[in-house]
């Protein structure tokens, strides 16, 4: 269908087209034009979606909060003294200011800075500064009732440790928005009580979905990361497999150890993914536990429209994308342990860190690969991606030498969209 | 032994910033013993007693890896880093072993020429005299800000 948008700089003339159902061809001008970022806002990330805002143990006890964002609406995630989890947008009823000024920490109640409006932990307004006034005069007028303003309030799924957050009355329960693989293989890892171990932000120069893409193309990983194919971490022909939810939004893919794999497939093609003779001084981040007692040693988990939980051996997060802008993504790393792993385990998870990240040997490159999208189509808004590894279908398949799930991401995002 | 003066601090800090704004990543871990602790945190992680890093290397020869790792396996974009240091505090001096604080700033060129800060904040070190060398037996690198712009090839 045609969209009635124009795409930025050069071809300002062309109209942006997509055929209907065609997922093997991107539109470079999905990741440029300003007018679908502002429609992502509306029919995502305040539309029909579970946004991941925080973990359960970063509001642990009452008065505990974090805030987020869905997208680019701030938001306030509090546990009240109810032992309830709300949430609600991070902007006061009065003049728009934010409410909560700082990334997290302890509160009884919020009092916004600038005319000192005053809300509960559930984003009630409990109190307007000299509301009847000073020595009878001013004040608010008389049918001012207090209850008429706040700010948005969302509804809370939460799930294996995990806080969702919507505003929209028809997203499906968590459950089934998931859908049943992708729910398992979530509390396969998230299986106990976590604890934060870190917490840091990656800024990438390029739109959220190149980022997103990345994490689920299955197809690059032993391609552009050389790091885990030299020390036989992860290989297209090791056993593994990938699972996307009916939806086409949630993934996993995921690999097992397996040493009867033939390691002549990237030898034969010359790829750059063979290194010889590469051996570590210290291999002592490469001994992994089998802590989830099923051989699994890599499992890479995504749910639409910006939650990543990665396992990487023994290496534990949550990634949350966040667009901040069409040309930047905020990619908040927190990354967990178990609340009762051993001494030996915490410092392995240390160790095991360095794989992951902004200076992790895996996703290293997985910052700057989408940068170097975003500047190779700079003028090509016209032109399209082609997506078409394993077919053109977005199911799961046996083998991650496919692009399923980016086609499965597509197939999610336009029909959000209406594009 | 020597006793561990101001004078030698600065000299090792001085050597050791320009070991990695040189391109000379191969000496980088000879600043280290070899049962070091070196990693990149922020200050809000390290506030909060959070313990996991941006690079964590608890063993010298995983510093040597690092470097095997950048030169031979990951893929990033040509670029260069200029440390400009503050003078650096000694927070106590036992005579074999000193802790000592010392800020820095690190600009990052790449190849294009695009210069920008790339990390601000100090090294948090102990100390260790070696004969006629100072060792980095703990190099804490804490970064003001919890933001790493694009990704943290180069170690700082």
């Amino acid at each position: 269908m045609n969209v009635n948008v124009t795409t930025p700089g050069g071809n300002a003339a062309q109209p942006m087209e997509w055929p209907q159902g065609e997922l093997t061809r991107i539109p470079f001008w999905i990741y440029q034009a300003p007018e679908i970022y502002a429609q992502e806002q509306q029919r995502i990330y305040e539309g029909p979606v579970w946004n991941y805002l925080c973990l359960e143990a970063e509001v642990k006890a009452p008065g505990d909060y974090r805030t987020t964002f869905m997208g680019s609406m701030p938001v306030v995630v509090a546990r009240d003294f109810d032992e309830e989890i709300y949430a609600f947008e991070n902007r006061c009823a009065h003049r728009g200011a934010l409410i909560a000024l700082d990334g997290g920490g302890k509160a009884r109640d919020f009092t916004c800075v600038y005319h000192a409006w005053n809300y509960d932990l559930k984003g009630n307004l409990k109190a307007v500064a000299f509301e009847d006034g000073v020595a009878g005069k001013g004040g608010m007028t008389k049918t001012f009732c207090r209850s008429d303003h706040g700010p948005r309030k969302l509804r809370i799924a939460i799930f294996a440790g995990l806080v969702f957050g919507s505003l929209s009355d028809d997203v499906p329960p968590i459950e089934e928005y998931l859908g049943e693989e992708i729910a398992t293989r979530i509390k396969r890892v998230l299986c106990k009580p976590v604890v934060v171990t870190g917490r840091f932000t990656q800024m990438l120069p390029n739109n959220w979905k190149l980022y997103f893409e990345n994490v689920k193309d299955t197809y690059h990983a032993s391609l552009l990361h050389t790091f885990f194919t030299t020390f036989r971490i992860n290989r297209l022909s090791q056993r593994g497999g990938m699972v996307v939810d009916p939806s086409g939004g949630n993934h996993a893919s995921f690999s097992f150890v397996d040493n009867q794999s033939t390691e002549h497939d990237y030898a034969a093609m010359g790829l750059r993914s063979e290194i010889e003779g590469f051996k570590l001084k210290d291999a002592s981040l490469l001994t992994s536990v089998d802590e989830f007692h099923d051989g699994c040693h890599l499992q890479i988990l995504t749910v639409f429209p910006g939650l990543v939980l990665q396992q990487i051996q023994n290496a534990l997060a949550i990634r949350q994308v966040l667009p901040k802008g069409q040309f930047q993504t905020a990619l908040n790393w927190t990354t967990i342990g178990f609340a009762d792993d051993t001494a030996e385990m915490q410092t392995l998870r240390l160790k095991q860190n360095n794989l992951a990240g902004p200076a992790g040997y895996v996703s290293m490159e997985d910052g700057a690969v989408g940068g170097f999208v975003q500047r190779g189509v700079a003028t090509a808004g016209s032109q399209r991606a082609v997506v078409e590894m394993g077919g053109a279908g977005t199911t799961a398949e046996g083998t991650r030498a496919t692009e399923a799930s980016v086609r499965g991401f597509w197939k999610c995002y336009r029909a959000h969209m209406g594009i | 032994m020597a006793a561990i003066t101001l004078d030698r601090i600065m000299a090792v800090q001085a050597a050791y910033i320009r070991c990695i704004d040189s391109n000379a990543l191969e000496a980088w871990p000879d600043f280290f013993a070899d049962d070091c602790l070196y990693k990149v945190t922020t200050a809000e992680n390290h506030r909060n007693g959070f313990e996991a890093g941006i690079i964590y290397a608890d063993s010298k020869g995983m510093l040597t890896d690092r470097v095997l790792a950048l030169r031979e396996a990951n893929i990033y974009e040509k670029q260069s880093y200029r440390h400009i240091l503050g003078l650096p505090s000694i927070l106590d001096n036992g005579g074999a072993e000193a802790e000592c604080e010392t800020p820095f700033l690190v600009i990052r060129i790449m190849h294009d020429g695009q210069t920008d800060i790339f990390a601000t904040g100090v090294y948090l070190d102990t100390l260790r005299a070696s004969g006629n060398d100072l060792k980095f037996v703990r190099r804490l690198v804490v970064c003001d800000s919890s933001r790493i712009d694009t990704l943290m090839a180069i170690p700082l």
